[in-house]
């Protein structure tokens, strides 16, 4: 770990902060069902869709500098989509993926 | 009254159980097996109590130290709580004391139960909800503390782990774009971020894909109210 544990306990606290500012926020503005602003209620509607496209590129932004350009995640990403159209299966299709991808890390690649 | 409420909640409430006890478990493995002791995961789930989140505060505890940032990212990642919010006012009213905890606890499956299912004759709805959020928050905190502690006793080779993440994420965009109708959200969030991942780089980029995805919806509204306000 680089952080000390001030330094960590201060980025929980922020996260905590965050998380929430975004639960908490309607009920402080809108205490008597007063309609919120269009450009609010527009984002609530499509920001959940977009931050996972986010997040996963996010979990990917330093494979391009692994050494083995993508290839052991492109493999397993692949597989997840496989296996969840095939079995629809959340939990499965997520232990499926990670267990391929270790085996990838550590034995293939 | 409790007894009653907590009996008609907890049924509803197994099945995600289930799967945050299989998340849990993961994701505390996951926080030891990179180095952190259980008090991090235990700690974490019952305050920040978000599941996505978590998993990416990982991430931020071990890069270089920037409170602002970890602020601006908990706020976008969670921002679809704003909506569950809003869906939630009139419910959540008339809850006493309960409603700051129905707000705290509020994450995604909390809300899906708590936003469709009414309680059955006779039940308090505020304490059916309470019970509904106390008995998710009590497995997932379960859940991650005791993948932490079994963390300490096996041990196997866990490099790779930390793709739980990225497969947890890729298995969530699936199911949205499936039950979604229009896919425009989930390409401007995707495509976004990749393009400033290649302008920006890999330390910098967060920032500019939050702005740009915020921008392009802002600019998509305007359009189709635009378009909206031709036709009539």
């Amino acid at each position: 770990m680089t952080m000390t544990t001030t330094q960590s306990i201060i980025i929980i606290v922020c996260v905590v902060l965050g998380t929430m500012v975004t639960r908490f926020l309607p009920f402080l503005i809108f205490p008597e069902g007063k309609e919120p602003p269009e450009f609010i209620l527009h984002l609530g509607k499509v920001l959940p869709y977009a931050v996972i496209g986010l997040l996963i590129i996010y979990c990917l932004k330093d494979v391009s500098t692994s050494g083995t350009y993508g290839l052991p995640e492109a493999i397993a990403i692949l597989f997840i989509v496989f296996l969840h159209k095939w079995k629809k299966h959340t939990l499965l299709s997520i232990g499926g993926g990670t267990v391929l991808y270790m085996l990838l890390v550590q034995m293939v690649f | 009254m409790k007894k009653k409420a907590f009996k008609a909640a907890l049924p509803h409430t197994l099945p995600i159980c289930v799967g945050f006890l299989f998340l849990g478990v993961s994701y505390g493995f996951m926080m030891r097996s990179r180095g952190f002791s259980f008090v991090y995961p235990l700690f974490m789930s019952m305050f920040i109590f978000a599941g996505s989140m978590e998993f990416v505060t990982a991430n931020l505890l071990l890069s270089a130290f920037n409170p602002l940032y970890a602020f601006l990212l908990a706020l976008m990642v969670n921002a679809r709580h704003l909506f569950y919010g809003i869906s939630m006012l009139e419910k959540y009213k008339n809850t006493g004391f309960k409603k700051f905890y129905l707000i705290y606890g509020m994450c995604d499956e909390t809300f899906s139960i708590n936003c469709t299912v009414d309680p059955p004759e006779g039940v308090d709805r505020g304490w059916f909800m309470f019970f509904v959020t106390l008995l998710n928050q009590i497995y997932w905190v379960a859940g991650a503390t005791a993948g932490a502690l079994l963390g300490y006793v096996i041990h196997f080779d866990t490099t790779g782990i930390e793709f739980v993440m990225t497969a947890l994420f890729v298995v969530m965009f699936i199911n949205q774009w499936e039950e979604a109708r229009d896919h425009r959200p989930a390409l401007v969030g995707l495509g976004c971020s990749a393009i400033c991942l290649l302008l920006f780089g890999s330390s910098y980029f967060i920032i500019p894909a939050m702005v740009s995805i915020i921008l392009c919806f802002e600019l998509q509204r305007r359009m189709e109210k635009r378009k909206e306000t031709v036709k009539s």
